[in-house]
């Protein structure tokens, strides 16, 4: 209980790990020789290491050497979040370009609709050292699991020599960014805003405010995330106060604006409030921007707007990384600098209308995609006015602090 | 097994070797045909269950996850006073659907036990729809009953309902999903007890001048009780916690039990509030089902369930 308040220390972790599987096995080998354990000390053999043996730093994973050991596959799994790649006919033309030139196969899947969740899912095969079939992930900064996967050594540090197109091409936003100094584990796949969507056809005013998410004009019209980070954000930037530089007291302050909006709230959504904005049973709702702008763009929905409001809009940035047991990190590295190329990203962003991590783009993407409506969108290359409404996340600093965050906003979603 | 003994014992001889092997065998065999089912529930049953059990009395480092047996029972009433209401909700939402699916299926299947000619085909008519998969068949309600959908939309459209009408995310939309989707767990156990009643029973009570009515809630009505018994139990306890039906078709106000373990589990990682939602759970469960058999009697329930 007392780690609680420390930082978390890497080699700590390891240590307690190492005492407690022996002393499990040593429960172990003891109930078999007595013939039975007394129930205390079988409930007490429950309990689980955090950290195990698979961190990727205590075997040597992602150093040179290692790197150089590494042989090249045919084969890449990468797991992404939807609505995220470029789509023509069915198909990637992106996936589909890198296929031919690199003869690797590429199964791109879309299982990620929130990072707690899917970390959960992959966590016992991380810790056990196991592959969890997938050679890519894609973590977004603003949330726990991402600094987890790199703290608890779960990551593979990258290989520099290998991030020719990153080198040269990435935008300074995602460049040695504060949550990955030196991109030692992570490279972005794109950023984006967490801000208000809505549906002209039932919205006729101009939204500016995110006060008009609290309106009880469009009471069960109004959609929220059942995201804590997310949630807690946008209730911290509606009673006025800047999340990064926010207290325990203003995240009270905030949960109780929250509460009292919840009767107004259809529901509590993850990656599906699209769905609900779509299907028109959400009016107006938290959202993230190149969702709103691909359904209104290319999906027919062109009632649906999204605006950042003048409060400001959440900036987050979404981090392709490789898990310890990668079967093809070759592949992996291979891909992850590939999207990195100017041609390339322009196809993926002028689907995906995110912020652009390859400001090079914008010129393919109006010239040659002739796109303007990408190239010149603000949210996608942000100019100088969305620069200054992008907030940064707040920054946990230990577990205590992030327990707390979860337990001020976790009930509004998940309370009776 | 007690004869063969005594004969032996009788001719006053030593069992031949191979006669003592089979005895060996058949003292060994009711383990050795038990064990695969034994060996299931320790390890799918007893395992999970003693896991979950100590999970709630653990402490966990969110950020590590690394989880220690601190004997700290305080997560019990913590959720016991910040869930309650939930659980109240939960119990009330799985109890009207059984009831409701109870009085749906009730003279379906008595027509079907008593009345119908081909009975193999319109009990495969009533379960047909549940071979399609239980999230699809949600999801599609949750498409149909969209507030501007084919229905409502329709409605609203011709102004039969006002802008704001939705179905969807109230608690009428969970205990129909509920409803909807347990009645084969409902309508299966009824059959069986309608379905074994003697015919003489009910010829014997007309004989006796009972009128139909009469006859029914005297004679079938009683001995279709164990049937109900099943029905009820194998209905309400899953649907108490589902959380498929809340999570697609409810709202921020319908959450059931299930919804918040779900989400405590995967969303919060806050293992030992979830597992302590779950032991309470299934207490619940256990104690209601003991002073229910206790009321309905159990001793012919081994015959359905």
């Amino acid at each position: 209980m007392t780690d609680h308040q420390q930082p978390v220390d890497p080699a700590l972790w390891r240590g307690l790990t190492q005492a407690r599987t022996s002393r499990r096995g040593f429960l172990r080998a003891a109930g078999v020789g007595a013939g039975a354990l007394s129930l205390s000390s079988i409930l007490a053999a429950c309990g689980t290491a955090g950290v195990s043996s698979s961190s990727a730093a205590a075997n040597g994973v992602g150093s040179a050497e290692w790197w150089g050991q590494q042989p090249e596959t045919k084969t890449l799994n990468y797991a992404n979040w939807p609505y995220y790649i470029d789509v023509a006919h069915g198909k990637h033309p992106s996936i589909e370009q890198f296929q031919q030139s690199t003869g690797i196969a590429v199964d791109y899947t879309e299982p990620i609709n929130d990072n707690q969740p899917f970390f959960t899912k992959i966590r016992g095969d991380l810790q056990a050292g196991n592959y969890i079939g997938y050679d890519v992930i894609v973590l977004t900064n603003n949330d726990i699991p991402l600094g987890q996967m790199i703290q608890l050594g779960w990551a593979v540090p990258l290989d520099h020599s290998r991030m020719t197109n990153f080198a040269k091409y990435a935008s300074p936003l995602v460049t040695d960014p504060s949550w990955d100094p030196g991109n030692t584990h992570t490279m972005a796949w794109q950023s984006g805003y967490t801000c208000i969507g809505y549906n002209t056809k039932y919205i006729k005013e101009d939204i500016t405010s995110i006060q008009s998410l609290f309106d009880p004009k469009y009471s069960g019209h109004i959609g929220m995330m059942g995201i804590a980070v997310e949630l807690g954000a946008v209730g911290l930037l509606a009673i006025g106060v800047d999340p990064a530089a926010s207290t325990p007291d203003d995240w009270a302050r905030a949960a109780e604006k929250l509460n009292q909006q919840k009767p107004l709230v259809r529901s509590y959504y993850d990656q599906d409030y699209i769905k609900a904005l779509k299907s028109e049973d959400i009016w107006i709702s938290m959202v993230w921007s190149g969702d709103v702008f691909q359904a209104s763009a290319y999906q027919g929905y062109d009632t649906l707007k999204t605006v950042i409001p003048e409060e400001g809009g959440m900036l987050w940035t979404d981090n392709q990384l490789i898990p310890v047991g990668v079967e093809n990190p070759v592949s992996a590295m291979t891909f992850m600098d590939y999207v990195y190329d100017p041609q390339v990203q322009a196809l993926i962003e002028d689907y995906n209308a995110y912020v652009c991590p390859v400001p090079a783009s914008k010129s393919i993407i109006a010239n040659q995609l002739k796109d303007p409506t990408v190239a010149d969108s603000p949210t996608v290359f942000p100019d100088a006015q969305m620069v200054a409404r992008s907030k940064p996340y707040y920054q946990f600093q230990n577990a205590s602090d992030f327990d707390q965050w979860n337990n001020t906003f976790g009930p509004i979603f998940a309370g009776g | 097994m007690e004869q063969h003994v005594r004969t032996d014992l009788r001719g006053g001889l030593e069992p031949p070797a191979e006669r003592r092997h089979n005895r060996l065998g058949r003292t060994l065999s009711p383990y050795l045909l038990g064990g695969p089912a034994l060996l299931w529930l320790v390890v799918f049953f007893l395992v999970p269950l003693v896991t979950m059990v100590s999970l709630s009395i653990q402490t966990c480092d969110s950020f590590t996850l690394a989880c220690k047996v601190t004997w700290h029972f305080g997560e019990f009433p913590n959720v016991l006073s910040e869930f309650g209401g939930t659980f109240v909700r939960s119990l009330l939402y799985a109890g009207t659907a059984t009831l409701v699916t109870l009085i749906v299926s009730f003279p379906v299947t008595y027509w079907i036990a008593f009345r119908a000619k081909r009975k193999n085909f319109f009990l495969l008519m009533l379960l047909v729809p549940f071979f399609v998969s239980f999230v699809i068949r949600t999801t599609a309600w949750q498409f149909l009953l969209a507030d501007q959908a084919i229905l409502l939309g329709t409605l609203k459209n011709l102004h039969v309902l006002p802008e704001n009408f939705h179905i969807l995310a109230t608690g009428w939309a969970v205990i129909a999903g509920i409803a909807y989707n347990y009645l084969p767990f409902t309508a299966l156990p009824l059959y069986v007890a309608l379905e074994r009643i003697d015919r003489r029973l009910l010829e014997a009570s007309y004989d006796l001048y009972a009128s139909r009515r009469i006859a029914f809630t005297r004679v079938v009505l009683p001995l279709s009780i164990p049937g109900i018994f099943a029905a009820f139990l194998l209905t309400f306890v899953p649907a108490s916690g589902d959380y498929v039906n809340a999570f697609i078709l409810g709202g921020t106000n319908n959450l059931m039990i299930g919804n918040i373990i779900q989400t405590k589990f995967l969303t919060l990682p806050d293992y030992p509030a979830a597992s302590a939602l779950s032991v309470i759970l299934m207490v619940m469960m256990l104690v209601g089902i003991a002073l229910y058999s206790r009321v309905l009697g159990s001793r012919t329930i081994e015959e359905y369930v």
